[in-house]
C-alpha cells in the first residue's frame, strides 16, 4: 500500500495521472464506456448524454468563474449563441456538421468576447449585471429577430453527421459527445499547467497583483471570455443537434444561473468538481421527479407542484453547499479518497 | 390640449407610479448593499413573496385589507430575521461570489415556494379603491395610481428623514460607513444587519402590495428585482436618494421606451430598455450618479 509519493523529477511531478493504478483505472474507464450504451437502459442512456452536454458546458462557465474569476450571467444565452448558429450554419450555408460546430464555437467566442469587453472596466457585481445585460439582450434578439431565428416557434435543427454517418439515436450521439467531451476535459486540464491558465488563476487571486507580476489583464480577460464561450458555442452547438428542435425558451437567464449552481456544488476551479457537479445537477431534477410521482400515489397534489419544488430544492442546494461545503463536491471526493487511502489507520 | 402630449403625459405618470415602486424597492436594495455588504438578488422574490402573503390574508382567509396590510408587514419582519440569520450570517467575510450566489439560491427557494402554494396563475386583490378616476386638469388619473404615488412618496420621505435625524438610522449609517469604528463607539453591527433586512423586507413587501393593488399578482413579480438593479447602478449603488432618483428614471424611462418605440420594433421593448439602459450607464458613468469611484490599492 502506497502511502504517499516520492518524486525525483519535475516532469513525474507534473503528470495529471500519477500511478499506474491510476492509469490502469482510466484505460479501463474508457473500454467500460465503449460498451457503456450497450448495457444501459434507454433512459440512463438519454440522461447520459444530457449530462456530457452540461459537463461541456460546465467545463466553460468554470473556466470563466473558478479559474479567472470573472462571474458570468450570460453562459445560458452564449449556449443559445452556439445553438442557433450552428443550426444556421448548416441550413444556409449548407456546412457540414464538424465544421459549423466549429464555427458556432468561433462565432459565439466572437459574441462573448464582445460582451466580455467590459470585463476590463468593471469587475464584481458590475461584471454581473453587465453579463446579465448581455444575457436579456441576446435573448431579446432571439425571440425578436424571427426572420433568423424563427422566434419562439422554435427553429428545427438537422442531424449531426460526419461523412455520411448520421448521429441519429442516443447511442450514436452518445460516442460523439463522448469524443468531444474528453477533448474539452483534456483540454481544460491541461491549460491550467501552462503560462495562460497559471495567468487566469492569478487575475482571479488578485488582478492589481497580476498585473504587476507582468500578466497582461486586458488579453487575459478576454482570452479567458474567448475560451469559455467557445465551449458554450461547442456545447449549443451539441445540445441544438441533440434535441432537434430549439426556441429561445431553452436559454432562459435560469439556465445561466443552473451553470453557476453546478459549478458551485461541484466545486469552483476543478475541472473534475465540474464534472462531477453536471452530473449531480442533471440527476436532481429527476431524482426530484422520480420522488414525487412516487409519493403521488399518497398526496396528488405534489405533481401539479413539481416546478416550484425544482427551483426550491435548487435553492436550498446552493445555500446548503455555499455554507456548508464551499468547496463543493470535489473536496468531498478529496477526503473520501484520502480517508480510504490510509484506512483503518487514520490519523 | 392636443392627442400626443395627453399620450405623452400618460405615459409619464404611469412611469411615474410604477417607477416609485421601483424607488421603494430600490431603496430597500441599497440599503442591504450599504450596511451589510450584501448585493441582493433576491430582492424581487421579497416583493413576491409580500404581494403573495398579503393575498393569503386579503382573499384566502377573508380579512380586512388594512388588518391583512399589517399581518403582511409582520410576517416580512419574520421572514427577514430567517433569512439574514439563517443564510447570510454565515457568509459574512466569504468572497463575493459566495454571498452573490446565496442571495441567488435564496432567490430561487423563495419562488419555488411560491409557485408550490399558489401556482402560477394571476391572482387579483381586493378592489380597495373605487373605479372612477380622478381627474389632474384634463388628465384621467386611477385611485389606486393616486394612492400608490401618494404611498410611496410618503414612504420615500420618511425614510429619508429616518436615516437622517432618528438615532437608530444614523447608527445605521454609521455601521455602513465603517464597521470597525461604529463597533468601537458601542453600535451592535449584527442588531444593524438584522434591521437592514427588516426594513429592505418591509419595503419590498409594501412595494408588492402597492403592486398588486394595480395590477393584480402572479410570478413574474420577479422581474422586479433584476429590473431594480438598473435603478440602482444609475444612482449609485450606496445612496438612498440615488436609488429614488434611479427607481423614477428606470419606471419613467421604460414606459417611455415602451409606448414610443413597440411600433418599430416587436414587442417587449419597454422590458428591454432598462438594461440597455444600463449597459449605457455602465459604460459611461460606472459609478452612477452619486457612487462613489472605488480606488483599488494592493
Amino acid at each position: 500500500m502506497p502511502t504517499g509519493l516520492f518524486h525525483t523529477k519535475y516532469r513525474t511531478d507534473e503528470r495529471i495521472f500519477q500511478t499506474l493504478w491510476v492509469r490502469a483505472w482510466l484505460v479501463i474507464f474508457f473500454i467500460l464506456m465503449l460498451i457503456y450504451p450497450f448495457i444501459v437502459s434507454k433512459a440512463l442512456l438519454s440522461f447520459t448524454n444530457v449530462a456530457l452536454i452540461f459537463i461541456l458546458g460546465s467545463i466553460g462557465v468554470n473556466l470563466l468563474t473558478g479559474f479567472a474569476g470573472q462571474i458570468t450571467f450570460a453562459h445560458g444565452a452564449f449556449i443559445g449563441v452556439g445553438a442557433y448558429s450552428s443550426a444556421l450554419f448548416m441550413i444556409h450555408f449548407k456546412i457540414p456538421f464538424l465544421l459549423s460546430m466549429v464555427l458556432a464555437g468561433f462565432f459565439t467566442s466572437f459574441v462573448g468576447m464582445i460582451f466580455g469587453l467590459p470585463s476590463l472596466r468593471v469587475k464584481g457585481f458590475y461584471l454581473i449585471l453587465a453579463t446579465m445585460a448581455a444575457q436579456l439582450i441576446i435573448e431579446w434578439c432571439m425571440y425578436n429577430l424571427d426572420f433568423i431565428t424563427q422566434g419562439s416557434t422554435g427553429l428545427i435543427v438537422p442531424k449531426a453527421s460526419i461523412m455520411g454517418f448520421v448521429f441519429d439515436s442516443d447511442r450514436k450521439y452518445f460516442y460523439l459527445l463522448f469524443a468531444v467531451v474528453t477533448l474539452g476535459v483534456t483540454f481544460a486540464r491541461n491549460l491550467f499547467r501552462t503560462r495562460v491558465g497559471r495567468a487566469f488563476i492569478a487575475i482571479r487571486d488578485r488582478d492589481i497583483a497580476a498585473e504587476l507580476l507582468g500578466v497582461n489583464l486586458w488579453k487575459y480577460k478576454l482570452m479567458a471570455f474567448g475560451l469559455s464561450t467557445f465551449y458554450a458555442g461547442i456545447t449549443g452547438s451539441l445540445w441544438g443537434h441533440y434535441v432537434g428542435i430549439i426556441s429561445p425558451e431553452h436559454f432562459p437567464l435560469w439556465l445561466s444561473l443552473y451553470y453557476l449552481g453546478i459549478i458551485i456544488v461541484g466545486g469552483l476551479g476543478s475541472i473534475l468538481g465540474s464534472i462531477f457537479g453536471a452530473i449531480f445537477m442533471t440527476a436532481l431534477p429527476e431524482i426530484l421527479r422520480i420522488t414525487a410521482s412516487y409519493f403521488g400515489r399518497i398526496y396528488p397534489g405534489i405533481i401539479g407542484a413539481i416546478t416550484g419544488l425544482q427551483e426550491a430544492v435548487f435553492g436550498l442546494i446552493i445555500i446548503a453547499f455555499l455554507i456548508f461545503e464551499p468547496d463543493g463536491l470535489a473536496e468531498r471526493w478529496r477526503t473520501i479518497k484520502a480517508y480510504w487511502k490510509l484506512w483503518p489507520f487514520s490519523y | 390640449m392636443n392627442e400626443s402630449l395627453l399620450f405623452f403625459l400618460q405615459l409619464l405618470i404611469t412611469g411615474l407610479v410604477i417607477g416609485s415602486v421601483y424607488a421603494l424597492v430600490a431603496l430597500g436594495w441599497v440599503l442591504i448593499y450599504k450596511s451589510t455588504g450584501v448585493l441582493n438578488l433576491a430582492q424581487g422574490e421579497l416583493v413576491l413573496v409580500g404581494a403573495y402573503i398579503c393575498f393569503l390574508f386579503s382573499i384566502q382567509l377573508q380579512l380586512p385589507f388594512i388588518v391583512s396590510f399589517i399581518l403582511t408587514l409582520v410576517a416580512s419582519v419574520v421572514i427577514a430575521l430567517l433569512i439574514e440569520r439563517l443564510s447570510l450570517r454565515p457568509m459574512v467575510g466569504e468572497p463575493i461570489i459566495s454571498t452573490i450566489m446565496v442571495t441567488v439560491g435564496l432567490s430561487s427557494l423563495l419562488r419555488g415556494i411560491v409557485i408550490i402554494i399558489w401556482g402560477t396563475d394571476t391572482r387579483i386583490y381586493p378592489s380597495v379603491f373605487s373605479q372612477v378616476p380622478v381627474y389632474i386638469g384634463p388628465i384621467p388619473l386611477s385611485r389606486v395610481y393616486m394612492t400608490s404615488i401618494v404611498f410611496a412618496a410618503i414612504l420615500l420621505i420618511a425614510f429619508s428623514l429616518f436615516f437622517k435625524y432618528s438615532r437608530t438610522g444614523i447608527a445605521m449609517r454609521a455601521a455602513a460607513s465603517h464597521q470597525q469604528a461604529a463597533l468601537s463607539m458601542g453600535i451592535s453591527v449584527s442588531q444593524v444587519f438584522a434591521l437592514s433586512w427588516i426594513i429592505a423586507t418591509l419595503v419590498a413587501s409594501m412595494g408588492g402590495v402597492i403592486l398588486g393593488l394595480i395590477n393584480g399578482i402572479n410570478i413574474s413579480i420577479t422581474l422586479m428585482g433584476l429590473k431594480v438593479l438598473p435603478a440602482v447602478v444609475f444612482g449609485g449603488l450606496d445612496s438612498i436618494p440615488g436609488a429614488i432618483i434611479g427607481g423614477i428614471t428606470v419606471g419613467v424611462l421604460e414606459n417611455l421606451c415602451g409606448g414610443y418605440f413597440d411600433i418599430y420594433f416587436r414587442a417587449g421593448v419597454k422590458e428591454i430598455a432598462p438594461y440597455v439602459f444600463l449597459v449605457l450607464v455602465l459604460i459611461f458613468r460606472p459609478y452612477g450618479l452619486f457612487g462613489k469611484p472605488i480606488i483599488e490599492r494592493l
